[in-house]
């Protein structure tokens, strides 16, 4: 990474840092960050963020990778799963994680809502079908119980269904019982998930990324 | 019995008989009645009960059989009296069931307790009392004394507070409480002492002999925002849990900063000055004080969860460990002059999840009511005592010296909010808006801990203590009346974000679980760590070694999501039993959406427990009232041999009929429900039994069944008949033949289920039929902490 490098990718972050809202500094952290993990190469592939130690202890480890290659993602309206991402993509996925800035107006609210949900969303819904049924809902579950031993797995299931039973209650209010509750749509998840308020809870903090640190998590 | 004997020292005049001419009166009253009774049952038990009331030489009022009793054999002594045997614990009770009482007459005039905080009322009561007492020319109690306060009064509140502390949102906000509670409580003290003192040296107020120091102990006594105040008037506005925890939080972590302040300032009032050095020592004082509060709450709240681990045997007992612990935690803390109150509180949060998981569900109601019956009566005594207290006095007016206090108070409250509101925001991701930062300024209340300090100062070293104390009597009357009074309107008037009493959901909770998880992960791609990182760290050491310590059996392993999974499912099943008046219908469960909604048509190829979804909803329909109808059948055939219907009344036997038939049907629904998607093989993990066996409704309906003294127990659904309804419905798939058929093998099973369960009951390892699954055996013969065969078996023939 030597000077001229950095010299021609300012007028890139630059560009990076208006259209995504990062800072400057920010943007050049995360860059950092990116080159390390994927070995000073232009793109990421999904073995590169398999190999950080700090993930194995995580259940839900293999969605989270999934998610940074989901397309569905990377502000494009397309579907499926691309192999590798360059820096663009991995800001893009980062900015999700990006917090609520003050003053919003209820609008702007609202859209960093939906905008968060509709990440939670694409992260459940594996076969982007627009709805998670309860195979994938059960998936989830099981996913975060997969720590948990036997007792999680058996559980699980019971979980899910009473989960998703309160969802088609609260939704669909009384059905027949002839009807059938095809899954969660969108709307549906922004309505379940009304009380939790994502946008102050989904964040992590870019602020104080130094080098010194950024070492850590990944062993080489 | 020490406790009492300190307080029968602490109020100091000896009460001689003839001062008490009120109290005596009021008791005279009531052994009128009660000896009246007595006499009129059993004379020799009287005389005995009386003859030793004699022998002791203690009493003089009343009794007059002393010198007789030897040598002449006049009157027997009937009647006698002795007040002062029973004296010290008859006026606490007095006390106590006076405020018993206040509490229960405000609430029965409802207008009233809607407008005028509690608090308020109680205030009104106590000056009440006391100029009761006044008049009747006695000398008021010294009430509201120092010892009896801090020891006895203020520990069951902040225990409450402790143990109830949400632990979530304290923690996310730590910075600005600590904030808000070191650096707010500092700026109120110094301000107030500081411009107290250059008002004092104003000519013309007569105040200049009030030095710098003694101004500046008033200013830290002053300026502590009180708990028990805030608790009281912040409980009725309900708002956001964001604003309460930030104000409570204040209120009792600023504990640490005012004892540190205060015996700094009282060490050094009598040496008249300061030195760098000592405050050099100040600070490391506050550290040690906070610090060692924590930790010495930290340990006894680590015993009493270790001791929790082997109380299986003793679920009696349960309870009384806590609250010991708890109490020698602080009694500890105040040993040593540290922080009794951050004692507290930490020992309240470290004991309670490890506890909770160990002790049974009975236990854990009982320590849930005990703590909040004794802190709403200590709370009540505490503002009572408060007005009596006032009236007690003596006071020394200073029209300047009160009215500047009252005034400076507001204006550094004011000041210190919103000057550090503007600092904690720059660190803050939702920020405190002006109306946050108004509600938190104007709920700082001043209470009874202020005046308890006060009372404390030494009457030499401070000769203006007379003129303080008045000054903090008249500054609580303002924040608890004006500010207490004020708040709740101006809460509505500025559309202040109030409580959600929304209840929290499985879906909130399963994505709770996985944001953290996520937010943990995203943390670890950027190689940032932090705070999510480091909390799963902690969670991760703490299931890993400290869970295994200290919590009974194999409930360690049990991740949150599925004991917070089990405990919704518990509620649900006591709430539909305490509902009862309901006329909903099983499909209602929990709402108009029941399992075959969401049931997806096609299946995979048919395993064993697939088998039950070929139904055709018709047939489902038809089993269940089958079901319906033998229960009813078999229902009312078991009433006819138990022996302990005595009370029966005939409107509470069809209510206690309906509640179990409804209980029945929902339970079987459930059940129904549950082998759509359970595996037919039960698990044999005693964790999942019992927690199965919790968490089935039934076991709670024996447990609230007991208590209405109809044994309708008998009938234990639950896991004992499980193995059968998979065979009996098994059955039916398999055969698929006419409904008589079914009917009457249904009817045969249930009958003979049903009725081999009296036989059986007090064997909970026997099974009716050849079907023995060797885990749900052992499952139940380990019945688990929530279902408690000792209250069973009395109630069984």
């Amino acid at each position: 990474m030597g000077a001229s490098q950095s010299a021609g990718t300012e007028h890139e972050f630059q560009d990076l840092a208006d259209r995504t809202g990062f800072s400057l500094e920010q943007i050049g952290n995360i860059n950092k960050r990116f080159r390390q993990l994927s070995n000073n190469e232009e793109t990421l592939s999904r073995e590169d963020l398999a190999s950080i130690p700090a993930l194995d202890n995580n259940p839900i480890r293999a969605q989270i990778i999934n998610a940074f290659f989901d397309k569905r993602n990377l502000h494009q309206n397309e579907t499926g799963t691309v192999q590798e991402i360059g820096f663009e993509e991995f800001l893009m996925v980062m900015t999700h994680f990006r917090p609520a800035a003050m003053g919003l107006t209820e609008e702007e609210r609202e859209n960093l809502r939906r905008e968060k949900l509709r990440f939670l969303f694409n992260m459940h819904d594996t076969d982007s079908d627009g709805t998670i049924n309860l195979e994938e809902y059960r998936r989830v579950v099981e996913e975060l119980l997969s720590k948990a031993g036997t007792i999680g797995q058996e559980t699980a299931k019971a979980i899910a269904d009473a989960a998703m039973l309160e969802v088609a209650s609260t939704t669909r209010g009384k059905m027949e019982p002839d009807e059938f509750y095809e899954g969660i749509t969108f709307e549906n998840f922004l309505q379940i998930l009304n009380t939790f308020d994502i946008e102050t809870r989904m964040h992590v903090r870019f602020l104080h990324m130094d080098t010194a640190t950024l070492r850590c998590g990944k062993s080489k | 019995m020490s406790v009492w004997s300190k307080i029968k020292r602490a109020p100091s005049p000896p009460h001689s008989p003839p001062s008490r001419g009120l109290l005596l009166l009021v008791m005279l009253i009531f052994l009128e009645g009660t000896v009246l009774t007595l006499g009129a049952a059993s004379s020799p038990d009287i005389s005995a009960q009386d003859n030793t009331g004699g022998h002791d030489h203690r009493g003089i009022a009343g009794s007059h059989d002393h010198t007789n009793y030897t040598y002449t054999k006049k009157a027997f002594p009937v009647l006698s009296l002795d007040y002062h045997h029973i004296q010290v614990p008859f006026e606490i009770s007095l006390w106590v069931l006076l405020a018993s009482l206040m509490k229960l007459g405000f609430h029965l005039i409802p207008r009233l307790s809607s407008i005028v905080p509690e608090s308020c009322l109680l205030i009104v009561v106590g000056l009440l009392v006391g100029g009761l007492i006044k008049l009747a020319g006695e000398e008021v109690p010294p009430v509201l004394d120092s010892n009896l306060f801090f020891l006895c009064l203020l520990p069951p509140i902040i225990l409450d507070a402790g143990y109830f502390l949400p632990i979530r949102p304290f923690m996310e906000n730590i910075g600005t409480i600590l904030m808000f509670a070191v650096v707010g409580t500092l700026w109120n003290a110094f301000f107030v002492g500081g411009l107290l003192y250059a008002v004092c040296q104003i000519e013309g107020t007569y105040l200049s002999q009030v030095e710098l120091l003694p101004c500046l102990l008033f200013g830290s006594i002053i300026s502590a925002v009180d708990p028990v105040a805030v608790l009281a008037v912040f409980e009725e506005i309900h708002i956001n849990e964001l604003l309460h925890i930030l104000v409570f939080g204040e209120s009792l972590l600023n504990d640490a900063v005012t004892v540190v302040l205060y015996h700094l300032f009282e060490e050094y009032s009598g040496a008249g000055e300061v030195t760098p050095m000592d405050v050099v020592l100040g600070v490391i004082c506050f550290l040690i004080v906070s610090l060692g509060g924590i930790a010495v709450g930290a340990i006894y709240g680590i015993l009493a969860a270790f001791t929790s681990r082997f109380t299986s045997h003793t679920r009696v007992i349960e309870p009384l460990f806590m609250f010991v612990y708890s109490y020698m935690a602080y009694l500890s803390a105040e040993m040593f002059h540290l922080s009794g109150i951050m004692a507290l509180i930490a020992c309240g949060a470290v004991m309670r999840p490890y506890v909770e998981a160990n002790i049974s569900h009975k236990s854990h109601t009982t320590v849930k009511y005990f703590l909040k019956m004794w802190s709403s009566v200590s709370e009540t005594l505490i503002f009572i005592f408060l007005g009596v207290a006032t009236v007690a006095g003596p006071h020394a007016w200073n029209w300047t010296f009160v009215s500047v206090t009252v005034i400076l108070c507001l204006v550094s409250r004011v000041i210190g909010v919103v000057g550090l509101t503007f600092i904690i925001n720059k660190f803050r991701i939702v920020k405190l808006t002006t109306k946050d930062q108004f509600i938190v300024a104007y709920g700082g209340l001043r209470g009874a801990i202020a005046f308890s300090l006060g009372y404390l100062l030494d009457k030499d070293l401070f000769p203006m203590r007379t003129m303080f104390l008045t000054a903090i009597i008249t500054e609580i009357f303002f924040t608890v009346f004006v500010q207490g009074m004020t708040i709740k309107p101006l809460v509505d008037l500025l559309a202040v974000k109030k409580k959600q009493e929304a209840k929290r959901s499985i879906n909130e909770e399963i994505h709770t679980q996985f944001l953290d998880h996520l937010l943990t992960g995203i943390e670890d791609i950027c190689g940032h760590y932090g705070h999510h990182h480091w909390k799963d760290k902690l969670n991760r050491f703490n299931k890993k070694y400290i869970k295994k310590c200290l919590i009974a059996g194999e409930r360690y392993k049990e991740p949150q999501l599925i004991a917070f999974y089990h405990k919704m499912e518990f509620k649900q099943a006591i709430e539909l039993v305490e509902s009862g008046g309901g006329v909903k219908l099983p499909s209602a469960v929990p709402s108009q959406v029941s399992m075959q909604n969401i049931q997806p048509k096609k299946l995979p190829p048919p395993v064993a427990e697939r088998a039950l979804p070929q139904f055709t909803k018709g047939r489902e329909e038809e089993i269940r009232k089958i079901l319906r109808s033998n229960l009813q059948k078999t229902r009312q055939r078991l009433r006819s041999y138990n022996r302990h219907t005595l009370v029966a009344d005939p409107f509470e036997d069809g209510w206690n009929d309906f509640l179990l038939k409804k209980q029945r049907l929902i339970e079987l629904e459930k059940k129904m429900s549950n082998y759509l998607t359970v595996p037919g093989a039960i698990p044999d993990s005693p964790t999942m039994c019992r927690a199965r066996l919790a968490s089935d409704p039934n076991a709670f309906y024996n447990i609230k069944a007991s208590s209405d003294g109809v044994p309708t127990i008998q009938v234990d659904l639950a896991s004992p008949q499980s193995p059968d309804s998979v065979n009996m419905l098994n059955e039916f798939s398999k055969e698929g033949q006419g409904l008589g058929q079914r009917e009457g093998g249904a009817d045969r099973d249930e009958d003979q289920g049903l009725m081999m369960k009296p036989a059986g009951k007090g064997e909970k390892g026997e099974e009716e039929g050849g079907n023995k699954n060797p885990g749900l055996m052992r499952c139940l013969s380990d019945p688990g902490p929530s279902n408690e065969d000792e209250e069973d078996e009395p109630f069984l023939p």
